[in-house]
């Protein structure tokens, strides 16, 4: 099989260097004058291809915004979602315009002034006028875009929701867990250095943690609640990312980070409404982080707070599932849960 | 300029002067067959600078011919995860066991095809080549400032180029950590096989080539202000070599920085240090090391990976504003434009770094900045593209490959460059951050732009460097074949990052939502299978021409710059009497009141010109 492989392709590597040689040949024969490299038919043809290909291009352009619409992340599912796809779409009109416009010029060029023997070019070196057009257009259309976008970047990131529940939201190689709060709503403190059997997210005793709930497989979250997520890391770089919530954050070793957002459609909702009823939110690992990084997943459940309630209270507490005596180490100095500068580093 | 000029070599015992280290440098004046070179000082430890940018050409095209069968195997399994292809394990062995790539190999590849690209293709291929092949023969200097130093950079480059390519080969594989390494993954062996042996080599490799690059950039950079020829003012120079002076700086000020960030790496790899790692537990566990963080690892990459994206966009840009000017027979529109957006363009990517990093845990605020930083980016960029375009109004377009190259890097420039005002922004960015929307936005801008700028100036300079015409109509078959072959590739994937699509993904399978992607990419993968193969018809044509191609005019292009006054043969100080005089600028293509459409940069200024005070 590779025999017959590298036999084809040497085969036609030399079919290759017959073909050219016979055009060197015949090249020679018709005694090709050299002052004129590109003939003027070649030029046509040339420019020809190039209005063709523009034309092909938007079709291409096209046919995708209308063969992939329904393939793309529906609805955004959070409250600041709709905010960023509406700043997408406003600038994707925007860069849709340029990409348009300015291709159509280039292959009108391309198109009308392609050269032929006798043509004189016009001798234009500069105009102060059109680079200044074109300087301050753009100047002005990107301080717009660049007020817009800190606007809308500064709602999402600084949403300030006082009554949201904390989760955290640990990553290892290759999987996610995720932690509630418990009824005081403060994550008990963890230290990578209590990782042990049985602690797999190094937990330590006080207190605090007692009434944390451990989760893994799939993590649920109340529809119209904030949630504020805190992100750990124990081995890698991962990347917390909710596609349909618009939200993604690193998860660092060594650090904490965080990031806050309302869910606003439950997963019944989104499953009619895309017309699946095996659709999932999930939480994938966006940072590449080893072997199985594309299989690095957690599914989401947004539900109402009666059913959240109800799933809450079957699952088991840190006390109810702990060993007993599994923490051996001190509660260290330089605690990593605790520091309240969140993603301030 | 005048200050500028009073420090230039007036007249050619002055450069001689200069070049003083040379051992033939007395000689130029006698015929060159009385040079008595050996074949190794003649064709490998060469000091004459067209030999050396040879040298890099060989040498890039060789990578790249290997970085992109690399990306040909990944796109298989992208678009059929799992078959079975008999061929990958005759090949690869037990990294495809059963014809099927094993994941940790496909990380392996997906690393080393980014790594060879960016550095070795379109760093080291495109700056070395060009920048040594026109740097002396444009400003009309009889070589690099060091021929030596430069025959040293081909040689760090040489060596680099070997260490990676046999790091593919080791028992646990190469680096797999993606072409930008983050710590820990790359610190610790433990995290995947990559990040062992491979890890090292690529580390070893890197700092080799930042050498070689350091070494280049500096004999360019004194190249240029000190070795213009009598009348080659700054402001007279080509737009080639603006872009390469600036590459160079931005090189020199970069680099040393992606040197510290390896060699921190290298320190908590091997020594126990802990600059990039804490709170780590693995492989059962937990490290001793505590106390630093990948994030600075991130700042460290980013300050030279930003100015990096220019140091590779750069050249090819100068390129295709000397190839767009001379085909289209007209002066490049705005050419004190052009240079004030390369200097725009240059001073900005040093501050637009955090761009990479919205969503790393960075303050957001200090993420605004760079939001602000760069989106303003754009504005010189579309300065550039509108002065391209502008520069084809009424020309008298000779559609050379060259020239369709260097419209097409017009054509990405613009598709590439408008996705970046998405990603630039950080709000959107949160959604769209490793996703395929930005493997589709570099792949277009920085990716296909340069790499047909490297065509445009293979094409176009080709008789310069060998002597030869290349098969023009193979050359307009290679041209299509790749830009629409490169579209096809690229576009649909930013339609995958809008879908949601995580890249460096094995495989999508895993994933439900991801099920009714498929078709995209096997529809991609059938435009990288026909862009790779159009390849082979430049390959073709590159070595015939190189051996049996037509034999190239003087003058071939009817261009205006020096490096056309050169006799056709390669003959050591590059002209055989004295180095021409420079009386006008680059650009006088179809002057009126003169009788050819092209006024070389020798040519003596008319009465009439003086009068109006031409450049």
């Amino acid at each position: 099989m590779t025999f017959l492989i590298l036999a084809v392709i040497v085969l036609f590597v030399i079919a290759g260097i017959r073909v050219m040689s016979i055009a060197a040949l015949s090249a020679e024969l018709r005694n090709r004058r050299q002052d004129d490299i590109v003939t003027d038919a070649e030029n046509r043809n040339q420019g020809n291809f190039w209005a063709l290909f523009v034309i092909g291009l938007f079709a291409f352009f096209a046919w995708q915004l209308y063969a992939y619409k329904d393939k793309l992340l529906p609805e955004a599912a959070s409250a600041h979602g709709p905010e960023i796809d509406m700043l997408f779409n406003v600038t994707l009109v925007l860069i849709t315009i340029v990409f348009i416009g300015t291709h159509i010029v280039l292959a009108y060029q391309a198109y009308k002034h392609a050269g032929y023997k006798g043509k004189k070019a016009v001798y234009f070196a500069h105009s102060n006028k059109l680079e200044m057009i074109w300087t301050v257009i753009p100047a002005v259309v990107l301080t717009g875009l660049i007020a817009y976008g800190l606007t809308v970047w500064n709602d999402v990131i600084y949403p300030g929701a006082k009554d949201a529940t904390v989760i955290e939201l640990y990553s290892k190689q290759f999987d996610w867990t995720a932690r509630y709060a418990g009824k005081d709503n403060v994550l008990g403190r963890s230290d990578f250095r209590s990782i042990g059997e049985g602690n797999d997210l190094g937990m330590m005793e006080d207190g605090k943690g007692d009434d944390d709930i451990i989760v893994k497989g799939e993590f649920h979250i109340v529809k119209d609640k904030p949630v504020l997520f805190k992100f750990r890391s124990r081995d890698v770089i991962h990347s917390a990312y909710m596609p349909h919530f618009r939200a993604q954050m690193n998860c660092v070793p060594g650090m904490e980070t965080t990031f806050e957002f309302t869910p606003t459609i439950t997963t019944a909702e989104m499953r009619k409404k895309l017309g699946n009823d095996k659709f999932n939110y999930v939480l994938l690992c966006n940072k590449i982080c080893g072997a199985a990084h594309y299989n690095m997943q957690m599914d989401i459940i947004v539900e109402t707070q009666e059913d959240y309630n109800k799933w809450l209270s079957e699952q088991k507490t840190w006390a109810q599932v702990r060993q007993p005596k599994t923490q051996t180490a001190e509660i260290s100095n330089t605690p990593n849960t605790e520091p309240a500068s969140g993603v301030d580093m | 300029m005048s200050a500028m000029e009073t420090n230039l070599p007036h007249s050619e015992s002055d450069v001689k002067a200069v070049v003083a280290g040379h051992a033939h440098a007395h000689e130029h004046d006698e015929d060159e067959h009385h040079h008595h070179e050996t074949f190794i000082s003649k064709y490998i430890f060469s000091q004459d600078h067209k030999m050396i940018a040879k040298q890099f050409l060989i040498t890039a095209v060789f990578m790249g011919v290997i970085a992109m069968l690399m990306s040909v195997v990944f796109r298989l399994q992208l678009a059929w995860p799992g078959k079975s292809f008999p061929v990958l394990e005759a090949v690869l062995g037990k990294w495809a066991p059963g014809g099927v790539l094993d994941p940790n190999f496909y990380l392996a590849l997906v690393t080393i095809h980014g790594t060879i690209m960016v550095f070795f293709v379109l760093t080291g291929g495109l700056s070395g080549t060009f920048s040594n092949l026109l740097i002396p023969l444009q400003l009309g200097a009889r070589d690099m400032a060091s021929g030596f130093l430069n025959m040293l950079s081909y040689w760090f480059f040489f060596a680099s180029s070997c260490v990676m390519l046999f790091s593919v080969f080791i028992e646990s594989g190469p680096a797999s950590g993606g072409w930008t390494v983050y710590p820990p993954l790359s610190a610790l062996e433990q995290a995947m096989p990559g990040s062992g042996l491979g890890m090292t080599l690529w580390l070893v490799s890197m700092s080799l080539f930042i050498v070689s690059s350091l070494l280049g950039s500096l004999n360019y950079i004194v190249t240029v202000l000190n070795l213009r020829t009598k009348g080659m003012s700054m402001t007279r120079m080509p737009l080639t070599i603006w872009a390469f002076l600036v590459t160079a700086i931005l090189g020199v000020l970069s680099f040393p920085v992606l040197f510290a960030a390896a060699l921190l790496l290298i320190f908590d790899r091997s020594f126990g240090t802990s600059f990039y790692l804490s709170d780590i537990y693995i492989g059962g566990q937990a490290l001793e090391h505590n106390g630093g963080s990948p994030i600075l690892y991130e700042h460290l990459f980013w300050f030279l990976g930003h100015p990096e994206v220019y140091i590779v966009l750069l050249p090819g840009l100068g390129i295709t504003s000397e190839v767009i000017a001379t085909n289209a027979r007209k002066p490049i529109f705005g050419y004190r434009a052009m240079i004030a957006s390369i200097l725009g363009i240059a001073f900005l990517s040093f501050i637009v770094w955090g761009h990479h990093m919205f969503i790393t845990g960075m303050n957001p605020f200090l993420g605004s900045v760079f939001v602000f930083t760069t989106l303003l980016i754009a504005i010189p960029s579309a300065v550039k593209a509108f002065n391209y375009i502008t520069t084809l109004w009424k020309g008298n377009i000779q559609f050379t490959p060259a020239m369709l190259f260097a419209i097409g890097l017009v054509s990405f420039f613009i598709t590439g460059g408008v996705t970046g005002l998405i990603l630039g922004d950080s709000a959107l960015d949160i959604n769209l951050h490793d996703t395929y929307f930005v493997v589709a936005h570099f792949h277009l801008v920085m990716g296909s732009a340069t790499i047909f700028g490297m065509f445009a100036g293979v094409y176009h300079w080709f008789p310069k460097l060998f002597g030869k015409l290349m098969n023009k109509k193979m050359g307009y078959v290679h041209f299509w074949l790749t830009f629409i072959g490169a579209y096809g590739v690229f576009f649909p994937m930013h339609f995958l990052g809008m879908a949601g699509v995580p890249r460096r993904y094995y495989s999508n399978t895993e994933f439900p939502i991801f099920d009714n992607l498929v078709d995209i990419n096997v529809m991609v993968t059938w435009f990288a299978i026909l862009a790779a193969t159009a390849q082979i018809i430049f390959l073709l044509n590159f070595f015939y021409s190189i051996f049996k191609g037509q034999k190239s005019p003087q003058n071939p292009w009817k261009a205006n710059t020096l490096e056309w006054t050169t006799p056709v043969e390669h003959i050591h100080g590059n002209w055989p009497g004295a180095i021409p005089e420079v009386h006008r600028w680059a650009y006088d293509y179809s002057k009126p009141g003169m009788a050819d459409d092209f006024v070389p940069q020798t040519v003596p200024l008319t009465p009439e010109e003086e009068k109006e005070g031409a450049h």
